[in-house]
């Protein structure tokens, strides 16, 4: 297994093509790329020693279409095994094209179905403040995947509760077909959340957003992709 | 959206359940209770003292099973809580994957049974609730049919880790059953076996008063006592009439897995598959329009016995 924390982007890319057979979700996948890169390698305190740690930080794939940049991040920091990637989706494999929690350890939620995350994500978060315990917790979006309704009861729930160490990225790919008129953020600022519009390939850029104070409110991350073309 | 079944007077079944959970949650910090406003008001007392884990989300069905889901991510043992259709049959995609999927636990817990409330209508019906968790692998259901077996089901649930279905009714049987393990004989006879399921054993037990069949009574349905009825049918005779008080049928499949190898007859009574009532009235108006009253028991029995 390669564990090699000075691995970069280019190297991710290379894992990332190793698996193939996905092409419908590839251009989903390579816009969370630098999104996970940047979480994994610069802001989560996941790392194949804490994967079990009920202290560590929380990321939740909510848009669990095009997992390989996921897989591939996993892979990359030595929580999943490189080895398993090319061989992914077949038959006995842990590896899907969508991603199942029970099947990869280091994997939080099993996902796939839409509309999920968000909420699971603000119970996680409730259930770690319960418990007294300051870990974070990182939930995916797409814009696409926020025309599902069951995402504004956890967006009005988490700005009502106060779950300041909630952080939402909404990936902006301009999947939705009916869009987000005046931006995605304005529709969870309306709720009490804190927002954040970045570009979603600029690392540094979106490590700051990561790690910028939210005043006791959950935090949403717009990273802006723009269109496939 | 108007909804109801928070009348604020408490229902038996429902205020052993709140009084239990209450008292569980100051001795078992993994407990959470979750709700969407329906008997909010009944934990208020409980969500002073802890309110980090008594959690109230509104009028929001499918954040209360998702958040549910979450916190048993981080370990907690998440009670969730609401009207029959509200808590199984508008979030049950989150039931599947933010609890099934997840392979974590819960214990859901519905009032309202099938029609206990008929002046409001179909929207506050939900008689498909344990056939739609029946197409789910792992869950327990329990069909209590009297206040005091609430608390031993109950318990036992919280003090688990799997998925735990436990229906109250605002109706109850005249006396409480021993619970926990396999159907309870309650009346032994030879011509057949009548299986009760929850509030339906008192109108069994009415209609079958000039029988000679014998009535096991169930309070849990899944997993399904298949020993218990196996016993029942070898020693009398395998002809058996199931009485459940949501959708006609919901156990048929387990009683014909139960007697596979045992020729054997069937007829199953249940809320009616093949209409909507829409009526208002009182429960019991619909017990007799799904021959769920001892008059319709009584007619199928005597039909099916000959």
């Amino acid at each position: 297994m390669a564990i090699d924390e000075r691995v970069d982007s280019a190297t991710i890319g290379a894992l990332f093509q190793r698996m193939t057979g996905d092409e419908k979700h590839e251009w989903a996948a390579a816009s969370t790329l630098d999104v996970l890169w940047v979480l994994y390698d610069r802001v989560l305190n996941v790392m194949p020693a804490t994967a079990n740690d009920p202290d560590r930080d929380r990321f939740l794939l909510s848009k669990g279409h095009g997992p390989m940049a996921y897989y591939a991040v996993l892979a990359a920091k030595g929580i999943i095994d490189p080895e398993i990637l090319a061989d992914w989706t077949e038959f006995g494999s842990p590896l899907g094209q969508h991603p199942d929690r029970v099947l990869v350890p280091g994997v939080e939620i099993g996902s796939g179905s839409l509309g999920h995350g968000l909420a699971l994500g603000v119970g996680t978060a409730l259930g770690l403040r319960a418990q007294g315990r300051t870990a974070k917790v990182f939930v995916l979006v797409g814009d696409g995947e926020l025309d599902e309704g069951s995402n504004h009861e956890a967006i009005a729930l988490a700005g009502r509760l106060g779950l300041d160490r909630l952080t939402a990225v909404a990936i902006d790919n301009h999947s939705s077909s009916h869009g987000w008129p005046g931006g995605i953020d304005r529709r969870f600022a309306v709720e009490g959340w804190s927002t954040t519009t970045v570009d979603g390939r600029d690392h540094d850029a979106l490590y700051q957003a990561f790690t910028q104070d939210h005043d006791g409110r959950p935090h949403l991350v717009v990273a802006e992709i723009g269109d496939q073309s | 959206m108007i909804k109801q079944g928070d009348t604020g007077e408490k229902a038996a079944m429902r205020a052993v359940f709140v009084d239990v959970v209450s008292d569980a949650l100051d001795t078992d910090p993994r407990l959470a209770v979750v709700t969407a406003d329906i008997s909010a008001a009944a934990f208020a007392q409980a969500r002073r003292r802890h309110p980090d884990r008594v959690i109230n989300v509104g009028i929001r069905e499918q954040a209360m099973v998702g958040v549910a889901g979450g916190l048993a991510l981080t370990g907690l043992r998440p009670v969730v809580h609401s009207y029959t259709p509200f808590l199984v049959e508008r979030p049950f995609e989150m039931i599947k994957l933010d609890l099934g999927h997840q392979d974590v636990g819960a214990v859901l817990v519905s009032i309202g049974g099938s029609y206990d409330d008929p002046v409001w209508g179909r929207t506050h019906q939900a008689p498909g609730d344990v056939a739609l968790l029946d197409t789910l692998p792992g869950w327990t259901i329990h069909v209590p049919g009297h206040p005091d077996e609430v608390g031993p089901l109950l318990r036992d649930a919280l003090d688990g880790d799997g998925r735990v279905y436990l229906r109250l009714s605002t109706r109850e049987n005249a006396a409480a059953f021993p619970v926990g393990g396999g159907f309870t004989a309650v009346r032994h006879g030879s011509r057949g076996v009548v299986v009760a399921v929850g509030t339906t054993l008192d109108a069994v037990l009415a209609a079958t008063e000039q029988q000679d069949v014998t009535v096991l009574y169930a309070a849990t349905v899944r997993p399904f006592d298949h020993v218990g009825l196996r016993a029942a049918a070898q020693s009398t005779n395998p002809s058996v009439l199931l009485v459940e008080p949501y959708l006609a049928g919901t156990s048929a499949h387990q009683v014909a897995e139960a007697l596979w190898d045992m020729p054997h007859r069937l007829r199953s009574l249940g809320v009616r598959r093949d209409v909507e009532v829409r009526a208002y009235g009182r429960p019991e108006d619909h017990d007799g329009v799904h021959g769920l009253d001892a008059a319709g028991i009584r007619s199928a029995l005597t039909g099916f016995l000959g």
